[in-house]
């Protein structure tokens, strides 16, 4: 062992009474404000980037906390983005209020056609479209999968369809209900079927399903809160003698609870990512089936993925989550650390 | 400095653990707790860093009274005193240099200052160069003086030693004492709790006896 160097007391770290008075207020609270927020930052900067380097120290544990989170939260953004999707579908709807005429079984084409040149002088209407019983059958085989079935049938069981498109002037509903009642009250006319009504049901459910994301949401969030507090807790429990040792040095609870807080930002962060590539993996694969359906439907669906602010929205989200949860779990924890 | 005025301490599962304890110790005197052990010498220096609040009398730390000091400026006050323990109670995962930095850090010094300020107390105590170096790659000796340079490295007014020398040879004693007179030659109080009565005989101080929860003078 070396042996221990003697000083003169003017070299020694612990200065005079009188001097050392002098020094902790010039060096402790009155070095400057400038310097007092450098040392802040520099202490905050180490906090958070130790505490993600505690997170690696411990891989597995970290893993499997985020594992669980991400898929909690990827639970959440998969069903807001499945609602999103449903939605854009019905808003591409929005402006069919098209009506399907369905025609009686008895109806010739002759007398179809003549229907059709009678509706199309009625100001209210912009376009009618012929679809025969030839036509709607070619169709029918095509798309629906059904073709087989229907060949064993002797007779052609579809009808004759006119797709009534009311002018774009035509907003209002009242004008639209009048010039519904005028079609559905003629004598060849079966069956009438106004394509809003279906839409404004699907919207309604849209709307249902909607809030059920938000109910959703909230319970994955309270999820996550008591999944990361208890992380937290646990992690100031490992962390014990370090409080410990802390507390009697003369920390303050904020500084013990810093680095704490920053682990429940990271792990809220890291799960957010990890949840935004579950959800964008999952949209890939589903991407190829839903464009195939929705080229049977005629429709032009293309999968909305999460956009940027939803991204946004989802790691700040989950961040602050991250931040909020330990903060909760500190604030009832270091309130029964002893010593006080 | 640090004055006891009829201090006493009751748990409630063994009674009085102290009992009427009076004394005042001036600034920059050193002095030794000695007693046997369940003399009441640990519940005595948890009295003084706030562990525990005593049960009747008062305590004062520089005039500061510390028996109804408020939870949120004990930290503060702790910043007044530095710890020594038998066991070190270093923190084993940082390096020696982050364990010394700790108080620095605590108390929201500049990086730079934190620097400096390690790389002297740590010269004080003969590890400068082992910075880098975990607690646990040092030897007993080597780690209580890690200790003793994070306890003095905020320059604090008082030093409490708990058993300080308990785990090591009488020739690293007497060197560890001889800090302790080099920190009590430029003003700092130091209280030394140890049962090693040839080292204190050794040694020409003050010397609190405690027997039974009660001071002997």
């Amino acid at each position: 062992m070396k042996p221990v160097k003697r000083k003169s007391a003017v070299d020694s770290p612990v200065k005079p009474p009188v001097k050392h008075r002098k020094t902790r207020q010039t060096r402790t609270a009155g070095g400057g404000f400038v310097d007092k927020l450098h040392a802040y930052r520099d202490h905050h900067a180490h906090a958070l980037f130790s505490s993600l380097g505690r997170l690696v120290t411990t891989p597995f544990t970290s893993i499997m906390t985020i594992a669980v989170l991400a898929i909690s939260i990827s639970l959440a953004s998969g069903f807001y983005i499945t609602v999103i999707n449903i939605q854009q579908l019905t808003a591409n709807l929005e402006n069919s209020n098209q009506i399907s005429l369905f025609l009686k079984d008895d109806v010739s084409n002759e007398t179809a056609n003549h229907l059709t040149a009678t509706i199309r002088k009625n100001p209210s209407v912009q376009a009618v479209k012929i679809i025969t019983k030839e036509q709607a059958l070619v169709e029918f085989k095509a798309y629906s999968g059904f073709g087989e079935a229907i060949d064993v049938l002797d007779k052609n069981p579809l009808p004759i369809v006119l797709q009534v498109l009311p002018k774009n002037t035509l907003q209002d509903k009242q004008e639209l209900e009048a010039l519904f009642k005028t079609v559905k009250n003629l004598n060849e006319v079966d069956y009438t079927q106004i394509d809003m009504q279906w839409v404004e049901r699907l919207q309604s459910i849209v709307e249902v399903a909607r809030f059920g994301t938000v109910l959703f949401s909230v319970m994955i969030g309270l999820g996550v809160l008591f999944i990361i507090g208890n992380t937290i807790r646990l992690e100031l429990h490992s962390r014990r003698d370090e409080v410990m040792i802390s507390k009697l040095i003369g920390a303050t609870n904020a500084f013990i609870r810093r680095p704490l807080l920053y682990t429940g930002f990271w792990i809220g962060f890291i799960s957010g990512v990890s949840a935004w590539f579950i959800v964008a993996i999952l949209m890939l694969i589903l991407r190829e089936p839903v464009e195939k359906l929705s080229g049977l439907y005629e429709g032009d669906l293309h999968l909305i993925f999460l956009g940027f602010i939803d991204t946004l929205a989802l790691l700040l989200a989950s961040s602050l989550l991250g931040v909020f949860s330990s903060w909760a779990a500190l604030l009832f924890q270091l309130r029964h650390t002893r010593p006080e | 400095m640090l004055k006891f005025d009829n201090v006493s301490k009751r748990y409630p599962e063994t009674g009085d653990v102290l009992h009427n304890v009076s004394f005042h110790l001036q600034q920059g005197e050193i002095a030794f707790l000695t007693g046997h052990s369940g003399a009441g010498k640990t519940t005595l220096l948890k009295l003084i860093a706030v562990m525990e609040r005593c049960t009747r009398g008062e305590i004062f730390l520089d005039g500061q009274q510390l028996s109804h000091v408020k939870q949120r400026h004990l930290p503060f006050l702790r910043r007044k005193m530095g710890f020594i323990y038998q066991d070190y109670k270093l923190l084993t995962d940082r390096t020696v240099f982050d364990n010394v930095a700790l108080p620095l850090a605590i108390a929201g010094f500049s990086h730079a200052e934190i620097k400096r300020r390690v790389r002297a107390s740590l010269d004080k105590v003969g590890l400068l160069g082992q910075e880098r170096k975990f607690p646990q790659a040092l030897s007993g000796g080597e780690q209580q003086r890690v200790g003793i340079a994070r306890a003095v490295v905020n320059k604090p007014p008082l030093i409490i030693a708990d058993e300080p020398t308990g785990n090591l040879d009488p020739e690293l004693s007497a060197e560890i004492m001889l800090l302790f007179e080099q920190f009590q030659q430029v003003g700092v109080t130091v209280l030394i709790a140890s049962h090693d009565i040839s080292l204190i005989s050794r040694m020409n101080h003050r010397v609190l006896k405690l027997d039974h929860g009660q001071l002997i003078l």
